[in-house]
């Protein structure tokens, strides 16, 4: 009787936390379901797949792809479709987890997928990327970082990869003399991050970088950040370098200003969505410079018409570089497409095997860079970008 | 003794229509398959769902016939998935024969996580009540917590371990990275499949219910009902605990070798304390110490969000609505005695007495 209390209260306090993981989406949720379903004909419509975490921690990240793919799906139907076959888009939820990421692959090809965006995140996208490569089906995911994802010969990227973070962090911080004594605290339980982390370290030797001070977390402890402070603060580091992602940023920020640890910061891609997040106080991030392809007040003509379209549609909150990206990824599978001469009556496998020599020939001009190629094995080769936070916006550095 | 015997049967006759009750789910799931060409997802889930399957029985056995809250199962399944795949990536070049290599996996993985059950089980099992929750749940996250920082690699001279990096494995140039730290295993050989996995469903549950019904299952349920008497008449209550806890943990280990050959992509976010918590679910909601409810449960709560998916973003508002509706209903005593009255054993049971009745 005693073991049934318990349990009953365990449950229920379990039950309690499902539900509240399970509610945290980031509220577009009323806009989220004009994707997919809305298909009756099946052999004129050309039809892309992809999943990410539309709810749970990363929610942000998996419905700034939703949405930015679907704008660019929207724009290219509007203006005749690729070579006159109009697509169709249908995002599924995979929650970041590999088992989920798989159940999403198998219902997007229930729904006759010919091709995909692979997922948002790294590890899904692995197991994700397996299934496609069994099938032949092509696949280009817009933020997956680690190396593995596109391992096999159909899959292809629009982000640049952890070690290429890595390495074009400790470059830019060395060819722009921001600082030689650096300190880092990165997530050691978190692939993007350490990914990131042990590349930075290898090039910061090479480049005469000094990391004077180390630090790590797992995501069990991931709410005080004192201890790594304080031994930063002792280190003398004149440059903070925060390969994580923006929620763990967003505390160690607010936990360095109260300790009174004044340096510069670095940060990757995983800071960008820094500035939406609720309750943050910007001003905390001031002056805090990132990588990220993207820049919402850049004023170049592709992206000035990007961040108006999406802002009239699904508001400023989700307008990351994640839905850059997916926008992005959007228009180089048209440009591949037409350059392939991909119909709607060839199969997923031929569309494959057109797309993977089409996408080592274009060139693209997108959001996220200028003048993208990619080389066979998937990755782009573009030039990286870095931004600070001025006034609680993105300015090009 | 006229009574014993009567019991005795109906045991036996509940463990029947349990073996029933999966094989003609598997030559209905075997038609369909066979028929379909499609429908993709229904045959995405077949696996997962002999994974939680063999978690919620192997699960249900300390829960519900030791008697003990354990909250770290997903840690066995951990330390299986990781051994199993370890093996099938080391040595995927030298076994050539596909079967052979996932069978000496499945062993090795559920081996490991017994051996894994029993050095826990030491400590743990002496202690009494909840503390056996509090040590369970701290494995778990300790068992994630090491297998995040490993990185194995392997070279002509034999296998590096690091738990820095991968750089200070120093690996020779022909070296491979097995295991990568937080990225854990990658290319693990897709050796899972529906038959496999079902033929192992029908192992836990064969193992399961003999051993409920055995002299060890006796000695253990007496444990479980009253541990002082247990003790007066000589049962050894940390031997009995020990080697149920070992059972258990050995099948989670051997569901942790099916799900990471089931799914190319390996690490430790899914092996957390709510992959415990979620099998825990399926026990209580399937009925603590019934093997046949935690199938159930396990079947209809994993593929409920599955089907749910055409209702987007509400679909695990639901799923948490129909938890705790389950909950709810479980508990009621009407629906109890209504149960008890659609019951199938008590039908078969009421005919049989029925039909003696017409005969004496």
């Amino acid at each position: 009787m005693k073991l049934k209390k318990i349990m009953a209260s365990f449950l229920a306090a379990a039950a309690a936390i499902t539900c509240l993981t399970a509610c945290k989406t980031d509220g577009d949720s009323g806009s989220g379901d004009n994707s997919g379903d809305n298909s009756t004909t099946s052999g004129a419509t050309l039809r892309i797949g992809g999943s990410g975490p539309l709810t749970g921690d990363y929610a942000l990240y998996g419905n700034g792809v939703k949405n930015g793919a679907q704008l660019a799906v929207d724009e290219i139907n509007a203006a005749g479709g690729i070579n006159g076959v109009t697509i169709e888009f249908r995002m599924e939820d995979d929650e970041a987890a590999e088992e989920k990421a798989v159940n999403a692959y198998n219902v997007l090809k229930d729904w006759d997928m010919d091709l995909s965006i692979g997922t948002v995140t790294s590890g899904a996208c692995i197991a994700f990327g397996a299934e496609a490569a069994k099938d032949n089906m092509f696949l280009l995911t817009p933020s997956s970082t680690a190396v593995e994802c596109i391992a096999a010969d159909n899959a292809f990227r629009v982000c640049f990869s952890d070690p290429n973070q890595g390495v074009a962090s400790a470059d830019y911080i060395a060819d722009q003399s921001l600082a030689t004594k650096i300190a880092a605290i990165y997530q050691s339980d978190n692939a993007y991050s350490a990914g990131i982390f042990d590349k930075f370290k290898s090039e910061a030797g090479n480049k005469g970088l000094e990391i004077v001070s180390e630090q790590s977390f797992t995501s069990d402890n991931a709410t005080d950040f004192s201890a790594q402070i304080q031994s930063i603060k002792d280190s003398g580091a004149e440059l903070l370098f925060l390969p994580i992602y923006y929620s763990e940023a967003s505390l160690i920020l607010q936990q360095a200003k109260n300790a009174g640890l004044d340096v510069k910061v670095f940060g990757c891609d995983g800071l960008d969505g820094i500035l939406n997040m609720k309750n943050f106080d910007v001003s905390l991030a001031e002056g805090v410079m990132l990588l990220t392809p993207f820049a919402a007040d850049a004023t170049d003509e592709a992206t000035v018409h990007f961040v108006t379209e999406y802002r009239a549609k699904y508001g400023d909150e989700t307008m990351n570089q994640f839905a850059a990206d997916a926008y992005d990824a959007i228009y180089i599978i048209k440009a591949a497409a037409e350059k392939a001469g991909i119909n709607a009556d060839m199969s997923a496998s031929d569309i494959c095997n057109a797309l993977k020599t089409a996408m080592t020939e274009i060139t693209v001009d997108g959001v996220t860079g200028t003048s993208i190629t990619w080389a066979a094995d998937g990755e782009p080769s573009k030039e990286p970008k870095a931004v600070v936070i001025n006034d609680g916006s993105y300015k090009a550095m | 003794m006229q009574k014993e015997k009567r019991q005795l049967k109906a045991a036996t006759k509940s463990n029947i229509i349990t073996y029933a009750m999966l094989i003609a789910a598997f030559i209905i799931v075997s038609i369909i398959c066979a028929t379909n060409d499609k429908m993709y997802q229904f045959k995405g889930m077949l696996v997962p769902l002999c994974i939680y399957s063999i978690m919620a029985v192997s699960l249900n056995l300390v829960v519900g016939i030791l008697g003990d809250l354990s909250l770290g199962h997903a840690g066995f399944m951990c330390i299986g998935a990781y051994v199993g795949a370890f093996f099938s990536v080391l040595l995927k070049d030298n076994i050539p024969l596909d079967w052979l290599r996932f069978v000496i996996s499945l062993v090795l993985g559920g081996v490991t996580a017994g051996i894994f059950g029993f050095l826990i089980g030491i400590p743990v099992l002496r202690l009494r009540g909840d503390y056996l929750a509090i040590v369970t749940l701290a494995f778990g996250e300790i068992i994630k917590n090491i297998v995040n920082l490993l990185y194995v690699g392997v070279d002509g001279s034999g296998l590096h371990v690091s738990i820095k990096s991968a750089s200070d494995l120093n690996l020779a140039e022909d070296g491979t990275v097995i295991v990568k730290g937080a990225l854990g295993i990658t290319g693990t050989p897709n050796d899972s499949n529906f038959t496999v996995g079902f033929v192992l469903l029908l192992i836990t549950v064969f193992v399961s219910l003999n051993l409920i019904n055995s002299r060890t299952g006796r000695a253990v349920k007496s444990i479980r009902d009253n541990r002082i008497a247990a003790e007066t008449v000589g049962i050894s209550v940390t031997r009995y605990k020990l080697i149920v806890f070992m059972i258990s943990a050995f099948f989670a280990g051997i569901a942790g070798v099916l799900y990471s050959h089931n799914i190319s992509s390996l690490n430790t976010s899914i092996f957390g304390y709510n992959t415990s918590i979620l099998v825990l679910v399926y026990v209580v909601l399937g009925g603590i110490g019934s093997t046949r409810g935690s199938i159930i449960a396990a079947v209809i709560l994993y593929a409920l969000p599955e089907m749910l998916r055409d209702l987007r973003d509400y679909r695990m508002l639901i799923y948490a609505v129909v938890l705790i509706l389950l909950m709810i209903v479980n508990n009621n005593e009407k629906f109890n005695l209504f149960k008890e009255k659609i019951s199938i054993t008590r039908f078969i049971q009421n005919r049989r007495n029925g039909m003696k009745g017409a005969k004496s």
